[in-house]
């Protein structure tokens, strides 16, 4: 990450990385305040960018003031590289800059991501950019931001797990399945953006930056590099992710998250890996060493 | 069985992306819309996208509908995007709207009023009646007659006639220096009544509309007269730092309205009239009106009347105005869901899997 270049972008009249730098200084300056506070939703003046709220505005915000002249960038979208709202965002990128973009996740510096967490573990120097659509994690049980904000400075929690118990009441079970919220740095109770809870595991201690943006909202957040990231839940009912009983019909992964694909109208279905660079590096992998194919997975 | 992970998104994009294109244009055997005709012949439109897209600029709404293909809410979407690369060079002064040049300006509240009524172009008074004339080209139009002589410059506002009684509330600023700048900085709650009209003048007039409705309908307790309506030409001056002294920078057209409402009065304070106050680019009364019956309906707080009802609401009125967040959050839903989809349905599937094999084993059990 270097700091954007003053200079108008050649092609499009528009400044690198189309916010101009006084606006990035600003969006910096909220970014080192989350970083600070883990968890933390910082309030920020969100500008209007060029495409819909809920469409990764925030996201688009945060990438655009991190992002460099040097940077190597990959946008995904649940998991995948060629998801439209993906390669909108990529293209939108190469419009206002001249970055490099990958869909390696090793190579890549920065990756903005919607609903997924790379399965490829990442590494110290790499900036996870999430997508945030709706940044409080108690809203659907108080919708007031007053009234949640009180909430978040007390570390009044208890209505949370009081929802997260009647589910157990109900259903014998937590039914968050995506959006699972977590304790950040032992403090903050935080959203991780709609990831499925599969996801959460690889946030905690993770050697790269994750920063959150919600850009209708005005709200970044983030969790630092090696930071505790705990999953809610009881001594009774620990945590647990989601489980598959086949392994993906392309790689044949077993530890991957997969999608579900319905292959006819008869309920035929196959399941696959929703991460497509990790999905087509094992398949690359597997083609280059045919013998041992078998043992891929 | 064969299968091939999707792909072709850019292809896919790029495709649609001239298809729109296409579509916008329409059959080219027509003659193409001008910039010129959006602005002259749809000011209406062209007034509610400056409005809601918070940019005044003609040229900038027209070629914004002409792009969104008279999409209103799109245009607006477009101006405000366009309005990020802008730079804020100044604040400008108070605009004086006394000092208005007036085109229209009527008040409900007198009968005659010190500078006149002046009916102006308005559709309130034409019969809805579809004018199959207009469907031709070309038409003869008469000629609306001038008065022998011009307004006056100055025409005071008919709500400040009541201020010298003490019958209505004096406008303050509360002492304010500086006035919050909501396309700066995020929404802080509790809002003042600056980010609140901020947020009401950009707001979508649709939406206002239904709350300022609300309120008379029983969900507000509003009792609104139109104090005064006025709709003309200001000038907006700026004090340039190494001058010193205010300098004219433009001249915009405003619809602003001045409404006043009952206030019963509490121990404290006695029974006066309060206002609501409405202000838009351009020609928009209706957008106006309703401004101003939400602005005095989330003035509820301050006056210490009850919150009983959405308009009152300042915390639900001012997150769910803006149509560009909205549009964008509710559109969002079409945007691919695989993954969180994915794990609600292997969750429905294990409830109703033990679901079912609780019902089984009850079964079982009446049985036996």
């Amino acid at each position: 990450m270097s700091a954007g270049t003053t200079t108008i972008h050649s092609d499009t009249g528009y400044n690198f990385a189309y916010l101009d730098e006084q606006t990035k200084r600003m969006i910096r300056r909220s970014l080192l305040k989350a970083l600070s506070i883990p968890g933390y939703q910082v309030p920020f003046g969100g500008r209007e960018m060029p495409l819909a709220y809920g469409w990764g505005t925030g996201g688009i915000q945060v990438t655009a003031s991190v992002i460099g002249p040097d940077d190597r960038l990959k946008v995904i979208d649940q998991g995948a590289d060629d998801t439209t709202n993906a390669v909108s965002i990529r293209r939108f990128f190469q419009t206002v800059t001249d970055v490099t973009v990958t869909e390696s996740t090793e190579d890549a510096t920065i990756i903005q991501t919607r609903h997924r967490i790379p399965e490829i573990p990442l590494k110290e120097g790499q900036v996870l950019v999430y997508q945030v659509p709706q940044p409080e994690p108690l809203q659907k049980i108080e919708p007031r931001e007053t009234e949640t904000r009180k909430m978040h400075a007390y570390a009044e929690y208890g209505a949370m797990r009081v929802t997260l118990y009647e589910d157990v009441a109900h259903f014998g079970r937590i039914a968050k399945t995506y959006d699972y919220p977590a304790v950040i740095n032992g403090r903050h109770l935080m959203s991780p953006s709609p990831i499925p809870k599969f996801d959460n595991p690889k946030m905690e201690m993770n050697p790269a930056i994750q920063l959150f943006g919600a850009g209708r909202e005005k709200r970044i957040y983030a969790v630092p590099p090696y930071t505790s990231v705990r999953s809610l839940d009881f001594d009774d009912h620990p945590f647990e992710v989601q489980t598959w009983k086949g392994c993906c019909a392309l790689c044949g992964s077993t530890v991957s998250y997969l999608d579900e694909v319905i292959t006819d109208d008869k309920g035929s279905r196959m399941f696959v890996c929703s991460d497509t660079d990790f999905c087509n590096t094992r398949q690359a992998k597997a083609a280059a060493q045919p013998k041992t194919a078998g043992e891929q997975s | 069985m064969a299968y091939v992970a999707v792909k072709g998104g850019e292809q896919a994009i790029l495709n649609t992306l001239r298809l729109i294109s296409e579509t916008r244009r329409g059959d080219p055997a027509f003659a193409e819309l001008t910039l010129a005709q959006i602005s002259e012949q749809f000011g209406l439109a062209v007034d509610r996208v400056m409005t809601e897209g918070s940019v005044y600029d003609r040229e900038l709404a027209a070629l914004a509908l002409k792009q969104a293909q008279g999409d209103v809410i799109e245009a607006i979407f477009l101006l405000r995007a366009y309005r990020t690369t802008l730079p804020r060079f100044a604040v400008s002064e108070p605009v004086d709207t006394s000092r208005m040049t007036i085109r229209r300006r009527i008040s409900a509240t007198f009968k005659d009023i010190p500078g006149g009524q002046v009916l102006g172009p308005t559709y309130d008074c034409t019969h809805r009646l579809l004018d199959f004339a207009l469907a031709a080209e070309g038409l003869q139009r008469p000629q609306a007659g001038l008065a022998a002589e011009p307004l006056d410059k100055d025409v005071p506002q008919v709500i400040d006639l009541l201020g010298s009684e003490g019958l209505i509330e004096e406008e303050s600023d509360e002492g304010q220096g500086e006035i919050f700048d909501l396309t700066r900085e995020p929404m802080s709650l509790p809002a003042g009544r600056d980010q609140r009209l901020q947020n009401l003048a950009r707001g979508d007039e649709g939406f206002l509309l239904g709350l300022a409705y609300s309120t008379v309908r029983g969900y507000g307790g509003a009792h609104p007269f139109v104090g005064e309506l006025r709709l003309g030409e200001v000038t907006v001056e700026i004090v340039p730092e190494e001058l010193g002294f205010p300098i004219a920078v433009a001249e915009i057209a405003v619809t602003e309205c001045q409404m006043i409402n009952q206030f019963r009065g509490t121990a404290a304070k006695p029974p006066r009239f309060t206002r609501g106050y409405g202000l838009t680019f351009g020609h928009n009364e209706r957008k106006a009106m309703a401004m101003s019956l939400v602005d005095r309906a989330m003035r509820a707080r301050e006056l210490g009347e009850d919150v009983r009802y959405p308009a009152q609401d300042e915390e639900f009125v001012l997150a769910h105005t803006d149509n560009v967040e909205a549009s964008g959050m509710v559109s969002h839903f079409k945007l691919p869901h695989y993954v969180d989809f994915q794990a609600e349905l292997a969750l429905v599937r294990q409830l109703r899997a033990e679901h079912m094999a609780a019902r089984e084993a009850q079964t079982k059990e009446v049985a036996e």
